[in-house]
């Protein structure tokens, strides 16, 4: 598809009538096409990269269909979501990702906060070690960022029994569920604040500095300017940053999938898609759980924008 | 921001060192327990008692380069190659996006957005059973096509962020001094471009680099599995043995590019990333 993309692009790019300032529709209409030879290739594979599978997924999930046994597939209509539905353990699974979600969201919000407030404030040689520092983690692969985590709690590998007051030399932090839920939210939030932090940091830059001064000079305290000056005025940026990362942590797959399996009760809903299909080749549950997750995300998306009021133009960066 | 007192600005300096802290102490604890010993990685210990590079020869010559050799091959062309399609689609959608008025904009906006949301796991299952139909199962072609779904959207947002802050006018004035649209393009446009056009090619690579669920729903051996699938696929050298060692010394090698490309452009991706999200 980008050998074809490519070369039309530049061809349209290299006709004089389509840059050059004329008159009238002729020339909206030239732009019109310009820009849809120019967006029209990426804008296709986007489509067809989800909508095929979204399609086909919703489709699937009507059969009976174990890709071991082709040929007992069977169209049950919806008996598939009615199993899912009344199966406990995707109870347990949305669960267990609403309160990752929740859970993660949150730290990532206040810690992400207080990371983009040094980076704002730390002035000098500091600066670019301390930038450089948060996208350490930025750019660690999750699937490493999970083994590490996992081996520093792990009972045949980890320190952090030691480390950790309270915790006995011999507890396994896997072997219960909100202990193993913890050190996998640890991971995720390790791994992902750094982006947060840095969206902030980009919103903290807004804030008019004149603003703050003159609420100093009206005697307002340190915290009554943080919540009465820059928080309002960075509520865009904190409402894009709350949304994305909502809308990817509600996703958590390779932490899970890394440390637990889904043992002790720590299955999320991509984990529980993945065993249907991949593990188990349940190809129609598999896509029903699939289709599940999609309205999910979709159910974020529409409170996030109606509720929230999150600002999509200023998601998409037309600001 | 007026003068901060040497009691604030202290604070500040400690914060800073507790961010350095918290962004290296996880790396250097997997680096530590890719030196250790057979015997040592059971310690329960941050360090070492003695360092070897044992783990490391394990999986470039020993029994682990089977496994992971190939992983490391797949990985680099699969992200290379997805990096490079994502970045040139990408960078004539951005130039429309940034510089023509057409009906549309926004729905290439929204779809870009939409497609970074979308669940990764709702497109595995369609694809695996689609893969496995048409061929593409455990080949390199069947894990670039869905990496674009990762690298695309996010590469069309930096570009176009960036792509606005261009000076377009100057395409004009050089138009005016004679050179054609193509020339103008070319001599004053792309040079002004390409910082952006590179940002973007560390954040997309970044994100393919990344990928696990992809890599272990659709590809099965060494032809084409990549090194996050490879690591969880690891076997010890027998039934009793963990294999931490092979796993931290193979993850410490993939950590290593990408924290290079962070450390040596940590000014461009930071600028990059904050563009393309959040207009700054």
């Amino acid at each position: 598809m980008s050998a074809t993309a490519t070369p039309l692009g530049a061809d349209v790019a290299a006709d004089p009538r389509s840059t050059r300032r004329s008159r009238g529709s002729d020339k909206s209409r030239a732009e019109a096409k310009l820009g849809w030879y120019l967006a029209g290739p990426a804008f296709v594979i986007l489509v067809l990269v989800t909508g095929y599978p979204i399609v086909q997924a919703l489709y699937d999930s009507l059969f009976s269909y174990r890709l071991t046994a082709p040929a007992d597939r069977e169209f049950i209509g919806l008996r598939n979501y009615g199993v899912i539905l009344t199966d406990t353990l995707w109870w347990e699974a949305l669960a267990n990702t609403a309160l990752i979600t929740v859970v993660t969201v949150a730290v990532e919000l206040v810690l992400g906060f207080a990371l983009a407030m040094v980076m704002h404030k730390v002035l000098g040689w500091l600066r670019p070690i301390v930038r450089t520092a948060i996208l350490v983690p930025y750019a660690v692969i999750t699937v490493v960022s999970a083994y590490a985590w996992q081996y520093a709690f792990a009972l045949t590998t980890g320190f952090m029994n030691a480390v950790v007051p309270g915790v006995g030399e011999d507890f396994d932090w896997f072997a219960n569920k909100w202990t193993a839920l913890l050190v996998i939210c640890l991971s995720e939030i390790w791994k992902t604040t750094p982006f947060i932090s840095l969206l902030l940091l980009a919103g903290l830059a807004q804030v008019p500095s004149d603003t703050i001064e003159a609420a100093k000079v009206d005697g307002a305290t340190a915290w009554e300017r943080l919540w009465r000056v820059t928080l309002p005025n960075m509520k865009a940026s904190i409402m894009v940053a709350l949304l994305f990362r909502a809308l990817d942590a509600f996703r958590i797959f390779d932490n899970v999938y890394i440390m637990t399996q889904g043992a002790a009760g720590t299955q999320t809903v991509s984990a529980l898609a993945y065993n249907q299909t991949i593990s188990r080749l349940e190809i129609g549950l598999g896509s029903a759980v699939s289709v599940l997750l999609f309205v999910c995300v979709l159910a974020i998306c529409f409170i996030a924008i109606k509720v929230f009021k999150v600002d999509l133009a200023r998601a998409r960066g037309e600001g | 921001m007026g003068a901060m007192s040497t009691k604030e600005k202290a604070g500040w300096y400690v914060g800073a060192l507790l961010i350095v802290l918290y962004a290296i102490v996880p790396v250097v604890y997997i680096l530590s327990m890719s030196f250790k010993s057979e015997s040592d990685l059971s310690n329960r210990q941050f360090f070492p008692t003695t360092w070897t590079g044992e783990n490391y020869s394990g999986i470039f010559a020993g029994s682990g380069s089977e496994l992971f050799l190939p992983a490391l091959r797949n990985s680099i062309i699969t992200c290379l190659v997805a990096t490079l399609i994502a970045v040139v689609l990408a960078m004539f959608a951005a130039y429309a996006i940034a510089r023509l008025n057409f009906p549309g904009k926004r729905l290439v906006l929204t779809s870009a957005l939409a497609v970074a949301v979308f669940p990764v796991i709702t497109m595995v299952t369609p694809l695996f059973n689609l893969w496995r139909r048409i061929g593409l199962y455990d080949t390199i072609p069947g894990l670039i096509i869905p990496y674009l779904a990762l690298t695309l959207p996010i590469s069309i947002w930096t570009m176009s962020a960036f792509f606005r802050g261009i000076p377009w006018d100057m395409e004009q004035a050089a138009q005016v001094d004679g050179a054609t649209s193509w020339q103008a393009f070319r001599k004053v446009i792309v040079p002004l471009a390409a910082p952006g056009v590179f940002t973007t090619a560390i954040i997309a690579f970044f994100i393919a680099w990344n990928d696990f669920v992809f890599g272990i729903s659709l590809t099965s051996t060494s032809r084409a599995q990549p090194v996050p699938a490879a690591l969880s696929s690891f076997t010890g050298s027998s039934y009793f043995v963990q294999p931490t060692g092979a796993i931290s010394a193979a993850a410490v090698i993939v950590t290593i590019p990408v924290v290079l490309l962070a450390l040596v452009f940590q000014r461009r991706i930071v600028a990059g990333l904050t563009n393309g999200a959040v207009k700054g």
